[in-house]
């Protein structure tokens, strides 16, 4: 199983959502932002980072990027793509996924362990989890609000097409506390969270048990490997 | 070479944490009287050739569908820039 996380101008999480794809039990593949060759992957991450300075707006430019044409080919044939914090920007940007997100509305950057429920585990990154499962990634951001007309957030609610909602705190204004969405075909999912800092005991959020013991977030890249097997 | 200007808003609906905080350093200022900022951006766009409205639409439909997005934003005005004489 081979996993593509495209490196963008900017990109930061990039080399750990390699990690992330090699602890999973996959092969990870360094894909270039300027090329059209996604190198026959299985699986696709859009990292996270500040493609672009957030020039224009987050994850525009990467948006439009060669490579980005590729990546909306394949999500449109069901090649499951998962975009992490910038990458959800660019996701959202390239109208692969609805709504948009916009500056925190407090103003500052968060960067903090944050609690989440995982409101759809039927997504080809959450089916490892149980519908309902609190979880605790890290969550970085300046840009993670996430907005949508009235309609679409319906839409997004009706259709559980809300893969993880906030819990506790809402972090940074998000409309319905929403911190990652899918597509309607559940192979497109975008959260600002990172769980690519969450996979292995000695590196992640701390827990009950012991420091930096957290690795919720691993479940995610074994999900899109169990969705692969089984096509 | 003539100069083409989007200007480009928040939506109204939506906060503004930008023109909020500089409202707020307004406030401290003591220039209390100015309630409330919105910010947004301004591109100008040298182009070759004319201005003309061929041009113009071409800038109005990237407006909309590059320098935009309007899940956040709305495109307020689309001018040619007058020459400075």
């Amino acid at each position: 199983m081979r996993i593509g996380v495209v490196t963008f101008p900017g990109s930061l999480d990039d080399r750990d959502a390699q990690r992330a794809v090699r602890h999973a039990g996959a092969t990870p593949v360094a894909l270039w932002h300027g090329e059209h060759d996604l190198h026959g992957v299985d699986a696709i991450v859009l990292p996270g980072g500040f493609s672009y300075g957030d020039y224009l707006r987050a994850g525009a430019i990467a948006s439009l990027s060669p490579i980005m044409a590729e990546v909306i080919a394949a999500a449109n044939r069901g090649v499951p793509v998962l975009g992490i914090c910038n990458g959800f920007q660019m996701l959202a940007e390239a109208h692969l996924l609805p709504g948009g997100l916009i500056r925190n509305d407090h103003g500052t950057f968060i960067c903090r362990d944050q609690k989440l429920r995982v409101e759809n585990a039927s997504t080809a990154w959450t089916n490892g989890y149980a519908t309902g499962a609190e979880i605790t990634i890290p969550l970085k951001n300046g840009e993670g609000g996430f907005v949508a007309d009235a309609e679409t957030l319906a839409r997004l609610e009706g259709e559980g097409l809300v893969a993880f909602r906030y819990l506790g705190v809402n972090p940074n204004g998000s409309l319905h506390d929403i911190a990652g969405i899918s597509n309607a075909r559940g192979n497109v999912v975008g959260l600002m969270p990172h769980p690519e800092h969450a996979i292995e005991e000695g590196f992640g959020p701390d827990t009950p048990a012991a420091m930096r013991s957290g690795t919720d977030g691993l479940t995610m890249f074994t999900s899109a490997i169990a969705a692969l097997a089984s096509v | 070479m003539p100069t083409i200007v989007v200007e480009v808003m928040p939506k109204a609906e939506l906060l503004d944490p930008q023109g909020k905080a500089v409202a707020g350093a307004l406030g401290r200022l003591g220039k209390s009287r100015f309630t409330a900022v919105r910010l947004g951006k301004r591109f100008e766009l040298t182009v070759e050739g004319e201005a003309d409205e061929a041009t113009l639409a071409e800038v109005r439909e990237l407006a909309e569908s590059m320098l935009s997005n309007s899940v956040i934003e709305d495109v307020v005005s689309v001018h040619v820039q007058r020459e400075s004489a």
